[in-house]
């Protein structure tokens, strides 16, 4: 059990720079996820924390002790790898003791430890086998068994699920929860699936471009997303964003100054039933409807926003780059939208953010 | 159709089987006949079997043919470690460190391996005879030991850079040094490498003659290949004992390559890491 804290770590590979200063804490027994596009920096991030790279400036706290300049083995931290990295010529219990070994624990205590994490992570039958007699589930399993048996400070996770098919990721999903609950070890997660990173964090943050955009618990960064890159990231379908200019005048008015981007959840929006009048200062989205997407308890129906009443409808193309700004989804209870008709929907206001020029919520 | 694409196939390999044993059959033959074998014969059959010549090449002059046998084994085995050992470690921070003159190093590894190992010969002479290592068994290993490390290198480096760099860092954030992670992970896992290098450099240094002929001189510090080159000489020549030593020269080599041969798993990796 540990505490970790990150003070302005910065790192550039080559000439790119990939981490700008990023300050972070993790409390004790803390499941904290790194979520971020490919590329954001979260790997090179975890791998910091391990050891494996070293930041250009700033420190890595464990548990109050300064462990940026030690090695790997020297800051007590356990890892799964998005490969897995299971070592091919060991079996799966001389995988699970390898870093016991090492530390030269006792054998008594070496064969408590598989048999409670064998018994942990249903294990025991595969004891013999070498990794490649397993399955990519299976591997997986080993790979957290080998950290968990370690009882190290802290835990890190680099994408563990990626490599296995959706059914099964839900499944370890649940159990990593599960077993993070159990041991209450402190956890960095790291994944580019925000589906993953919401389900598991006691606290997300998320990155881009190697900075920090916004942490918060998962709940916090779904209904208050910090700037537009968090609105645009986090949710499924993430928020829509629409430039103001593109807007019914009367509710452009309405918007705080400066607003740039509005954005609303799908899920917030509704259709406006015939006949019904709007309250004052109820937003109103006249749209095209440009395709209806069935998911199941919900439809996506994909709409765009038409030009102001009376005006003829902008020529509009399937295209996602076209007409952004201008393209919202609406998250509908029913099966049926009318494809290439009109529709009014709209939202309470208290559902509408709004960002301004550079991204930031005001 | 589809049964005859693999009787086609075994065909193939058969015949190919015959075309490369049939030289190595003759030899046995030749070993094997009490008296000459008859010139313009196709089979490859002994004109009156006999072990004669094999106990005539193994008990000769008391035995020594048992010294010169250990000779040879020493020195390739030596040869073997000696070039693995030095090898491995070089080849591993060829394939992952980033150095000044790496690119120099390769390149002049690559570049001892464009001379015959006979046009040293002189230069090797005047440095053992320096180092009083003439004559000597030790002086033998060196010299194999450098002609075989480039070529290992090689090999060895190319085997380490496919093996996954997170197996590495695994294993140090397991609690292993870089040392540790080296020979406990590593090299198990570049194990089939790590035999075709041995096997290489035994074979190199069983087989050699040349270098072997002009460094060595006492009958009983003599390897393999020079006392079989004794048997065919320039006035007369004993092909029955030349095949029979011939015959029992291979058979350590054999021995060593089936040993080993459980080593040379394809896939050996699989299923260490995913991707």
């Amino acid at each position: 059990m540990a505490e970790l804290s990150l003070e302005g770590i910065e790192k550039t590979l080559g000439s790119t720079p990939i981490l700008r200063g990023v300050d972070l804490d993790a409390r004790d027994g803390e499941l904290v996820v790194l979520v971020g596009a490919s590329g954001c920096g979260k790997s090179t991030l975890l791998r910091v924390i391990a050891g494996l790279e070293t930041p250009d400036r700033g420190r890595v706290v464990l548990d109050g002790r300064d462990v940026t300049a030690l090695s790997p083995r020297d800051r007590d931290v356990a890892m799964v790898f998005q490969s897995y990295a299971l070592y091919p010529h060991l079996s799966v219990r001389d995988n699970l003791v390898f870093g016991l070994r090492l530390q030269k624990v006792a054998r008594g205590v070496i064969d408590e430890r598989v048999a409670e994490v064998s018994e942990m992570l249903g294990l025991g039958e595969l004891l013999g086998r070498l990794p490649r007699e397993l399955s990519g589930g299976q591997r997986q399993r080993v790979a957290m068994g080998r950290a968990i048996a370690r009882r190290p400070k802290l835990f890190l996770f680099d994408e563990p699920l990626s490599n296995l098919d959706a059914k099964l990721r839900n499944k370890v999903r649940v159990e990593i929860k599960a077993l993070h609950r159990k041991l209450r070890t402190t956890t960095i997660y790291v994944t580019h699936d925000q589906l993953e990173a919401m389900t598991l964090a006691d606290r997300l943050v998320v990155l881009d471009r190697g900075v920090v955009q916004q942490v918060g618990s998962p709940l916090e960064v779904f209904e208050r997303p910090a700037n537009r890159f968090v609105a645009g990231f986090i949710g499924t379908p993430p928020m829509n964003l629409l430039d103001v200019e593109a807007l019914d005048p009367g509710l452009r008015e309405s918007l705080p100054a400066g607003c740039a981007t509005l954005g609303v959840r799908a899920h917030q929006l509704r259709a406006v039933g015939e006949g019904e009048a709007l309250s004052p200062g109820q937003p109103r989205f006249d749209v095209e409807v440009l395709a209806v997407e069935p998911m199941g308890a919900e439809s996506w129906v994909h709409g765009v926003l038409a030009a102001g009443e009376g005006a003829a409808a902008p020529a509009v193309s399937a295209d996602a780059a076209d007409g952004a700004g201008r393209r919202l989804i609406w998250g509908s209870p029913n099966w049926q939208a009318p494809v290439g008709e009109r529709m009014r929907w709209t939202a309470e206001p208290s559902a509408l953010h709004c960002f301004g020029a550079r991204g930031e919520r005001l | 159709m589809k049964r005859l694409v693999p009787v086609a196939v075994h065909a193939a390999l058969l015949s190919a089987t015959l075309f490369a044993l049939y030289p190595v059959l003759w030899v046995l033959a030749t070993a094997l006949s009490g008296a000459p074998m008859r010139s313009g014969r196709v089979l490859p059959w002994p004109e009156q079997p006999t072990l004669r010549h094999f106990a005539d090449v193994l008990f000769r002059d008391d035995a020594i043919f048992f010294t010169q046998l250990a000779n040879s084994l020493f020195i390739a085995a030596f040869t073997a470690l000696v070039a693995v050992a030095i090898a491995a470690p070089a080849a591993y921070a060829m394939a992952r460190f980033e150095f000044v003159g790496k690119r120099a190093s390769l390149r002049s590894l690559l570049a001892t391996q464009m001379f015959p190992g006979v046009a040293a010969a002189i230069p090797l002479y005047l440095i053992l005879d320096f180092l009083n290592l003439l004559d000597t068994r030790t002086g033998l290993i060196l010299v194999y030991g450098s002609t075989v490390v480039p070529f290992a290198i090689f090999q060895l480096r190319t085997a380490f850079e496919a093996i996954p760099v997170d197996l590495e860092e695994a294993a140090m954030v397991d609690g292993a040094t870089r040392a540790q992670a080296f020979f406990r992970v590593v090299l198990p896992a570049a194990r089939p490498a790590l035999a075709v290098t041995t096997l290489f450099a035994f074979m190199t240094a069983w087989n050699e003659f040349i270098l072997a002929a002009t460094f060595l001189s006492a009958e009983s510090r003599l390897t393999l290949p020079v006392v079989l080159q004794r048997y065919v000489g320039e006035h007369s020549a004993n092909w029955a004992a030349f095949s029979a030593g011939a015959t029992l020269v291979t058979i350590p080599v054999m021995a060593l390559f089936f040993w080993l041969q459980r080593h040379l798993v394809a896939g050996l990796n699989a299923g260490g890491v995913k991707g």
